[in-house]
């Protein structure tokens, strides 16, 4: 079964905009979520200051990319971490379906990491045979639900406590009706103790490679990181090639960007610097560490100077949870794995704009997911982008991406030229403002365009004069 | 960020809008005689027609150079040009140097770019406008344009103006900075989406019990008063610069 498709999007954002309980959990949990990120950066000065920097860093590393991976590999393989490359989903699957049959593994832990969603690797998994269990609480319900992550920080955002608590009575024997957040989670957290233990392997995301040490970091706030990277007695971590930062010293101005953004905190629970396997001597940590460094189209996004931008991203969520199309629709309607502004821009480019052909249109352009980005990403200026490869007719930036044109219409086009060439030309302005003045008021609601006007607004009404006519009336100087 | 405020100058031109040009001249009207009213000259070119955004934020880049390009010969006097619309003015202000990169027209594209004022900025900031209330008590409420706030740094300009009128009490919208889910084509082109923001944006001006929404922006208006008059509602929405001079006007 795959939950990701692109298509039929407007299909979905229907069935979700019906769903009042949707809608208000993710109403409440945005007002929330941005509530507690204001808190964090009262102080405009320090805000512009550190996500400048925070800018700067991603783009040093990005400038330098190819050479900051071979890095990381280098000092990775001199710590006893095991580097593998994969061009595609496919070969990565297939890098960790051997390391886990190496191992003769039975089940794998898992710790939060959207690669492994975009990886689809729980059910290629199993597929072979091998079973994949989310040890992130959100992960865990919504794995148990059958469902995707609808948001990339807290997969479960979409389910009030009513709905968890069912899930649990009807999916977890004896377990009795709770709506306590707190007895949930202790639910959750006996029943994944056990399964720490007896796992044969932990897979987890990474939130910034080290290239200077080797250090794989991941920032988490239950433990469930802690547990799945050190307990069983091999790791698997897979990232993004995006993920890569130059130095050490990167880290904190990162760090704290990423937690005061995504859920207001100064600093997570839990803060995990992986350097090493288990070295003589030591009492805990994996055998075996491994890194999965996944392209998936990465590397076709990095090529353009203008897409290279949406690489900068942390995944810190701030632009979902500020976004009013996104709080309206949720994230399953995206249908793609990461939803929202990010997922606006860089799903298309991953997957190609034929595949995700409404997610560029699908926004305001309201830009309150540029206001907050901690890295300063310009969301607004690539949907334009990706709108323009859209229609096709103009491209720029230099590649073009792929499934470019995937909403031309000549009928569309034709109606852009007519109005280029009104409102070029004075003269022909002046016509048809005039006559529009005049007979506006006549077109029918069929007509194109105020049809969907009008589902939910009056006709807007033409007024009798121009303000053209109306300032040559009050004698104002045209020069 | 909002513009760098300069010396009151002796006169300014005007960029309507398309938008206020065909549905809301009036707008366009009490904004002249605001900034006429406070001693400064107001021309208006009457070649210009639209700033080139509709199609810009639909993929018809060249058609929005085209568009653009048309305007670009008609400010060419080193003085501010005023717009009653922070959208359009962050077309020019901040699109403009990016449309024109590359371009023979690139210095005369930032040149303008960069004389482009929003009318409540440019009331406030540069003509310090003092503001004498002649109007009946009333309770109003105010949406700022997303494209005001964040390309034209226009937050709190539009409510000083609105706080100094002395029989109106102005009272905070639910959400305030949030979208009211116009974005130009957008509304056409997810209806859907735009047609739920548009109700939550209306529900929380009736919650305020205001007699009038006033907008920066005639395309915010359009989508929110037309889907208020859809619903009956008794608030009525108006222009800010047709709010301030009706009620700041003497009536001749
Ligand atoms: S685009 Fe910016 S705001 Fe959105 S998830 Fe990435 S870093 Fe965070």
């Amino acid at each position: 079964m795959t939950l990701v498709n692109g298509k039929d999007f407007k299909g979905r954002v229907h069935k979700a905009l019906k769903d009042e309980e949707l809608r208000a959990n993710f109403r409440r949990a945005m007002d929330g979520l941005m509530g507690k990120r204001a808190m964090q950066f009262t102080d405009g000065d320090e805000w512009t200051r550190l996500r400048n920097l925070g800018e700067s860093i991603k783009k040093r590393a990005l400038s330098k990319l190819p050479e900051l991976l071979e890095r990381l590999e280098e000092n990775c393989t001199k710590n006893g971490i095991k580097v593998h490359w994969a061009r595609t989903v496919d070969e990565a699957n297939s890098i960790i379906l051997e390391i886990l049959k190496s191992h003769d593994v039975k089940t794998v832990v898992k710790g939060k990491s959207m690669v492994s969603e975009e990886m689809e690797l729980n059910h290629f998994l199993g597929d072979h045979g091998i079973r994949a269990l989310e040890a992130d609480l959100g992960e865990y319900i919504v794995q148990m639900a059958g469902q995707m992550p609808s948001h990339i920080v807290m997969p479960a955002i979409h389910m009030n406590k009513g709905q968890i608590a069912k899930l649990f009575q009807d999916n977890l024997p004896d377990t009795p009706y709770s709506e306590d957040a707190a007895e949930l989670t202790a639910i959750a957290r006996k029943e994944l103790r056990r399964e720490f233990m007896e796992a044969g392997a932990g897979l987890s995301g990474v939130n910034f490679a080290v290239a200077e040490t080797g250090t794989l970091c991941l920032v988490e706030n239950e433990g469930n990181g802690r547990m799945v990277t050190t307990v069983p007695p091999v790791h698997i971590a897979v990232t993004g090639i995006e993920k890569v930062v130059e130095n050490l010293s990167d880290v904190p101005a990162l760090l704290s960007l990423l937690t005061r953004s995504a859920t207001g905190q100064p600093i997570t629970t839990y803060f995990n610097m992986i350097s090493s396997p288990r070295k003589e001597g030591e009492k805990d940590g994996p055998k075996e560490v491994h890194l999965v460094l996944l392209d998936n189209g990465r590397s076709k996004v990095y090529r353009d100077t203008e897409t290279r931008d949406t690489l900068q991203c942390i995944r810190c969520g701030a632009c979902m949870n500020h976004c009013p199309v996104y709080t309206r629709i949720g994230g399953h309607a995206y249908g793609g794995v990461y939803p929202g502004p990010i997922g606006k821009i860089l799903t298309p480019q991953l997957e190609g704009l034929d595949e995700y052909p409404e997610h560029a249109s699908a926004s305001t352009l309201c830009n309150a997911c540029v206001e907050v980005c901690p890295v300063k990403i310009p969301i607004a200026k690539m949907l334009v982008r990706l709108r323009d490869e859209n229609s096709g007719n103009c491209p720029h930036g230099e590649h073009p991406l792929k499934g470019r044109g995937a909403k031309s219409s000549t009928i569309e086009n034709a109606g852009w030229s007519g109005w280029a060439a009104m409102n070029a030309s004075p003269a022909t302005y002046k016509v048809a403002t005039t006559a529009m003045s005049r007979i506006g008021n006549l077109l029918p609601q069929s007509a194109p365009m105020l049809k969907e006007w009008t589902s939910v607004r009056v006709k807007p009404k033409f007024a009798k004069k121009t303000l053209h006519q109306m300032a040559k009336e009050m004698g104002l100087k045209d020069e | 960020m909002s513009r760098t405020p300069i010396e009151k100058p002796k006169s300014v031109y005007f960029f309507g809008t398309c938008l206020v040009d065909l549905f809301y001249p009036e707008a366009g009207v009490a904004g002249i005689e605001l900034i006429k009213r406070e001693g400064v000259e107001v021309i208006f070119p009457q070649a210009q027609s639209c700033c080139g955004q509709p199609a810009f934020n639909s993929g018809q880049r060249d058609k929005a150079r085209d568009v653009a390009r048309a305007q670009l010969d008609l400010f060419t006097k080193d003085i501010p040009v005023v717009l009653p619309s922070g959208s359009c003015a962050g077309m020019m202000f901040k699109h403009y140097p990016e449309l024109f990169e590359g371009d023979v027209d690139y210095n005369k594209a930032c040149a303008l770019a960069n004389r482009v004022y929003e009318l409540s900025d440019f009331l406030l900031n540069v003509l310090k406008i003092k503001l004498t209330d002649k109007g009946e008590p009333m309770r109003v409420t105010w949406h700022g344009s997303c494209h005001s706030q964040r390309e034209m740094g226009v937050r709190s300009q539009p409510k000083d103006l609105i706080n100094q009128l002395e029989n109106v009490e102005l009272v905070e919208l639910k959400r305030e900075t949030e979208c009211c889910g116009f974005g130009g084509t957008f509304a056409v082109r997810q209806p859907e989406i735009s047609a739920a923001m548009v109700s939550d944006k209306a529900d929380d001006v009736e919650a305020t019990q205001a007699q009038k929404l006033v907008s920066g922006d005639c395309g915010c208006m359009m989508n929110i008063t037309g889907h208020l008059d859809y619903r009956k509602s008794d608030v009525q929405g108006l222009h800010l610069a047709e709010f301030l001079w009706e009620r700041t006007n003497d009536p001749r």
